[in-house]
């Protein structure tokens, strides 16, 4: 079963558009200077409008992991085990990811990862998703 | 903030159904078992009940759940309204019937909750349902669960603070020895720390009996104003509450190892003038055995680390120093949802009232009820005593 394809609404569409173009984009506020992870219309930290997107350095660090092996659905049962994870970027959020990659099970926290992105259905949609820094 | 005035609000009327998976059950039976016990317990008519609040239920999703319920039932009140907030649901609920009654909008507040989510949709279907707590595009897309989320609470947790495996399984068996005193508990046959952590994986480090059940199941709360309290059979008292909101998603939260339960259980016990070390009794959402952890060490009940130690040293069992969900909780009473979080505030009120039987805890005079909604993510506490 296809692993499930997230819906762009108009928030987030650029951030999806990005990562179709191997780009991960994130809101920076021009008033308060925060940095969001979730797109949306208006600063989560000062509620300013005022919101620019800046393309990431890509890099991270696992914050904290998962091994699931007990997916919530068919789709995910049948892509466990697979590795759940909080990855601190280095501007400064936090993004829910999977470790991929080779050496993903050996995953730990403090780990140096890096973004990637990962094709999911046919229509050229991609998930950022993280890689062990040396991993393949 | 300037102090709050004690609560003056009663719990007059505390009920539950059977607990389980009950052929038969539907979300509204449920309900209307629950609130009619509820009503006998409290010595009242339905027709007493001005003020209505209802949570919500997975079998019978709704956008006006508290109309179908008094439709159901067949009642009129004046105010009435369906509040969701996960599992602080019941918690929240019994804070705003305080607030209804000690504002005189209302004399007598029906909180009432029922799910049939065991019987009456597929286990994954439920596991499915739950994981919609997580964002729809930046969580759920990469296989985000309840457990999962938790699970990379518990990661975290458990190395910062250097947690044995043991440890948490320490409170799953506490919970166990509890459920065995209680006859409506879900499950009840005896349970090891070796069961516990030899149990199979869900998502690591979480095993299956770190889990809560998922259970069909009711239960019902009557609030009262201070004054109608005094015709009802046994009231205790509502002392103090708050509230702790930092966030709905996992990968929004501002800490892995704070949550909002520090400021929901400092506000309850300011406002109830006691401390945490003056609380007999604790009752607290445990979804999990990384939740309880959390929250006992949040909550300042043992320090960071402890609480897994403490639980493998009886203290969280009864004649230990802090008995601890003396009806088994969610892991092994039951869960139904909105109803899960309900179960906790009507063992409360046995265990004030002296009414708790074989896990009536001496001297029980304090209690302090949680509960947590989402990941950690809205909480509610609440100090409860004695008339």
């Amino acid at each position: 079963m296809e692993l499930p394809i997230p819906r762009p609404n108009h928030d987030t569409q650029p951030y999806w558009d990005a990562a179709r173009d191997d780009r991960l984009a994130l809101q920076h506020c021009t008033a308060c200077n925060k940095v969001q992870a979730v797109p949306r219309s208006f600063c989560g930290h000062c509620q300013s409008p005022d919101l620019v997107w800046r393309d990431s350095n890509r890099q991270g660090v696992i914050a904290s992991f998962s091994i699931v092996q007990r997916g919530p659905t068919k789709a995910f049962k049948d892509y466990s085990p697979y590795v759940l994870a909080l990855v601190d970027v280095s501007e400064g959020v936090r993004l829910m990811l999977n470790i991929v990659g080779d050496d993903r099970l050996d995953a730990q926290i403090g780990d140096p990862v890096e973004i990637i992105f990962e094709a999911r259905g046919n229509d050229g949609f991609k998930m950022p998703q993280a890689k062990r820094s040396g991993a393949k | 903030m300037s102090a709050r005035k004690q609560h003056t609000a009663r719990i007059t009327g505390v009920a539950d159904t059977a607990m389980g998976e009950l052929a038969g059950s539907t979300a509204m039976g449920l309900h209307a078992e629950a609130a009619n016990a509820a009503l006998r317990d409290a010595g009242l008519k339905a027709s007493d009940i001005d003020g209505v609040l209802c949570g919500y239920s997975m079998t019978l999703p709704h956008l006006m759940l508290s109309s179908v319920f008094c439709e159901y039932f067949g009642i009129s009140p004046t105010f009435n309204t369906a509040i969701q907030a996960g599992g602080a649901t019941a918690c929240i609920m019994l804070a705003n019937a305080v607030a209804l009654v000690e504002s005189g909008a209302c004399r007598h507040v029906l909180c009432v909750t029922g799910d049939n989510r065991l019987s009456g949709m597929t286990r994954d279907g439920a596991v499915a349902a739950l994981a919609s707590v997580g964002h729809p595009e930046f969580e759920q897309p990469y296989g985000m669960s309840v457990p999962a989320s938790y699970a990379l609470v518990a990661q975290k947790y458990l190395q910062e603070y250097g947690i044995s495996r043991d440890e948490l399984s320490g409170i799953s068996v506490a919970a166990r020895q509890h459920a065995a005193l209680h006859p409506k508990a879900y499950k009840t046959d005896p349970l090891s720390i070796e069961d516990v952590s030899n149990s199979r994986i869900i998502a690591s480090p979480l095993r299956l009996l770190d889990c809560c059940l998922i259970s069909d199941g009711g239960a019902a709360i009557i609030v009262s104003a201070a004054d109608a309290a005094a015709d009802t059979r046994k009231p205790v008292r509502v002392l103090g509450s708050g509230q702790g909101h930092t966030h709905e998603h996992i990968m929004a939260a501002p800490s892995l190892t704070e949550f909002g339960c520090k400021t929901s259980s400092a506000l309850a016990f300011a406002q109830a003038g006691v401390t945490a070390a003056d609380i007999d009794v604790a009752e607290i959402y445990d979804s999990f055995t990384i939740t309880l952890m959390v929250e006992l060490e949040s909550i300042g009940f043992f320090e960071k680390g402890a609480a897994g130690k403490a639980a493998l040293a009886g203290d969280l069992s009864l004649g230990g120093k802090l008995p601890t969900n003396t009806h088994g909780g969610l892991m092994s009473y039951g869960h139904s949802g909105a109803a899960g979080g309900a179960f906790h505030i009507v063992e409360a009120a046995h265990q004030l009232r002296g009414e708790a039987d074989k896990r009536q805890v001496d001297d029980a005079g304090l209690v302090f009820v949680h509960g947590d909604g989402g990941i950690l993510s809205a909480h509610c506490s609440l100090v409860l005593g004695q008339e």
